[in-house]
Formats: C-alpha cells, structure tokens, sequence
C-alpha cells in the first residue's frame, strides 16, 4: 500500500524541502545529459577536455555540453558531485524501498495492469512505446531546462515563474493524451 | 565531502519517497492524468504547498540562505518542452525521476524508458545549436522571474503587491487547499459490464 497523500505530501515535501535548505534544489534530468556525456567521453576523450580559459576549467567542442561556462563538461570529468550522486542514491533509495515493502509483482514488472488492460501483454509493445516515450521525454526536459522535479515540484515551491509554464504545458498535454490514449481503466 | 554524503542522505530519502507515495507505479501516475486516480495529485500539491509554505516562512526568518534558492529561466522552450514531456508522460507513466527509481523496484519497461531518455536528451545535445537558432530559448518575463521579490535575491519579480515570500506562502496555502478539495476521482466510476 502506498502512503495516504497527507503522510505522502509531509514525506516527499520533506524531500524537496531538505534538498533547498541544506544544499539546492533537486533536478533529474541533467543528469541524463551528464550520463551520456561520460559514455560519450569514455568513447571519444575529446569530447570533454581541461581549458584553463573556461569558467569551469573545462570545455566542449558541443555547443550544449560547453554552455554557461562548461558546467555540464565539468561535471562530466568529475562525476562524483553532488547532483550526480542525489542521483545514484535516489536510485538506491528506490530500490531499497521497493525490497522492503516485497517488490513488483512478477505481471507486474514489464507493464503496469492499466496499459494490460488497454492493449494485451506483449512485453515488447510496451518496450517500444517506453523507448519512444523515454526519447520524447527527456528531449523535451532537455528543451524546457528541466523537468517534473526541477521545473514543476522544485519550481513551484520557489514560486518560480518557469514552474508555471512548464506545467501549464505538461499537463494541457498530459491529461488529454492520457484520456485518448487509456480508454480502459484498469 | 560533506555534500556528497548530504547527496546520498537526501537522494536516499527522495527515492524512498518517491517509491511509497506511488509514483514509481504508472498505474498512479495515469490514473492521476487520466482523472480516475487523483491520489498522487493530491499528494503532489500537499508536498508542493507543505514545502511552500515552510521555505518562506524559513527564508523570512532569516534560517534559509536565499542563495541555496535556484530559479530557473522562463522562455517559450519551457512551454514547448513541458508538451513534449506531458506526451511522454501521459503515454508511459513515468518522467526521468520515476523511471530511474521504477527501474531500481524491477519494472523493465522503465529500464526501456529510461534508455531512450539517455537517446532523448543525446538528441537534444546534437540539435542545441538548431533550436537555440530558433528563439525558443531567448528568455522572457525577465528570463529567472518569481511571483513576487524574494529578499536577498536579485529574481525579477512579476508582481510587486506583495513581497515574494507572503506570496509564496500564500500560493503554498492554496496548493494544500487544492489538495484537500480534490476528489479521490473525477470520471465516473466505469460499468461493470
């Protein structure tokens, strides 16, 4: 059972909450960007190289990695900071949480009963429409500057003016396509 | 040092909280947008509100750093990217934060989104140049603008009725209204046919 909203909201609140008073607030998405990038590095070392004339100290022959100074293509040399680690533990965090409370159901594990229940069980349908969904995803919280945790929950509680776009745009998309697109209640 | 063990207590704490308020199952996060299980959203605006208020308040205080606060830019990429996200979102359930932490609790469609969030935002580094050449980014509103002036910041505020942070705790006050008056569904139950 999931926790009820009020005990739920205290608890995730909290989160976002600890993350702006202690250190910053949480973002994902970056880090998809900052992933790639040491894959990308890893396969080509030019892709992130030391320039003393940067603001960072390093820079990017790719307009993207090398803007404000280098930012992304320093934390791409040095993965070990601070957003990239709240990632990785986030992850564990998750996975830990999942053990304790016994895991996804086995039917469970390569689609959710709601998308079962709209369109069969073939594991790899759902594979292809996540891959694509993934792909427009993150392109578009890489257009927006970020996205349900940077722009919408960490924007929101700042009374960021940016929060309100993105999630007047995120939802005016979302609950619409998700009416059409999930007929059938699981 | 220190930040990377605040990155591990706090990154720990958000992927269990993510975890049991839901948002790691699709069947939530679809039943939430397709308005026939608002549970997550009301958590969503309770958490929102909750953190709201207690930020402002703390940063009226005097117990906050202002300079922790990081506001992001306005343009019209926000919007434009906000739709593609609420596409994505709608049709598979999860946003970059739920797919890692959906992975992590063994679901393997997740690990396929989150694959093509990696090919995704790949995508986005190639066509930087092409979209900034487009407008999309160029800043508006001010470009970092809040509701109202924080103090100790330098955000442009859109408003200047009333100070940013009896704002903010005002908008935080509305947003757990919001969660309170949402129903627990807003379609009618399907027939049992």
């Amino acid at each position: 059972m999931i926790l009820s909203w009020i005990k739920g909201g205290f608890f995730l609140g909290g989160a976002f909450l600890l993350a702006v008073i202690l250190v910053k607030p949480i973002g994902v998405s970056t880090q998809f960007v900052i992933f790639d990038g040491i894959l990308w590095d890893a396969a080509n070392p030019s892709m992130v190289v030391e320039n003393t004339e940067a603001k960072t100290g390093y820079s990017s022959p790719n307009a993207y990695l090398n803007k404000s100074g280098g930012k992304y293509a320093e934390n791409i040399a040095n993965p070990l900071n601070y957003s990239f680690v709240f990632v990785l533990a986030m992850i564990a965090g998750a996975a830990l949480s999942g053990f304790l409370r016994g895991g996804v159901k086995k039917e469970e594990r390569a689609m959710p009963k709601i998308w079962r229940a709209n369109y069969g069980d073939n594991p790899w349908k759902r594979y292809a429409v996540a891959f694509i969904g993934g792909f427009i995803v993150l392109y578009g919280a890489r257009l927006a500057g970020g996205c349900t945790s940077g722009h919408m929950m960490s924007g929101l509680m700042q009374t960021a003016v940016s929060g309100y776009i993105f999630t007047a745009g995120a939802f005016i998309a979302a609950i619409p396509t998700a009416i059409l697109f999930y007929k059938k209640e699981a | 040092m220190t930040l990377i063990i605040l990155a591990i207590v706090i990154g720990g704490a958000f992927g269990v909280a993510l975890d049991r308020v839901g948002a790691t199952n699709p069947d939530y996060i679809i039943g939430m947008l397709r308005l026939s299980k608002l549970q997550l959203m009301k958590t969503i605006f309770f958490a929102i509100g909750f953190s709201s208020i207690v930020l402002f308040t703390a940063l009226l205080s005097g117990v906050v750093d202002p300079s922790h606060l990081s506001v992001k830019a306005a343009y019209s990429g926000v919007f434009v990217g906000g739709i593609l996200l609420g596409i994505g979102f709608a049709i598979v359930g999860y946003c970059p934060g739920t797919s890692l932490t959906a992975m992590a609790t063994g679901r393997k469609d997740a690990l396929f989104f989150a694959i093509g969030g990696l090919v995704g935002a790949a995508a986005y580094m190639a066509t930087y140049d092409s979209v900034k050449a487009t407008g999309l980014l160029e800043p508006i509103f001010g470009g970092k603008a809040t509701l109202g002036a924080i103090g100790n910041t330098d955000y442009p505020a859109l408003t200047g009725a009333l100070s940013g942070e009896i704002i903010g705790i005002i908008v935080g006050v509305v947003f757990i209204l919001i969660a309170i008056v949402l129903p627990a569904r807003m379609r009618a139950e399907p027939s049992s046919l």
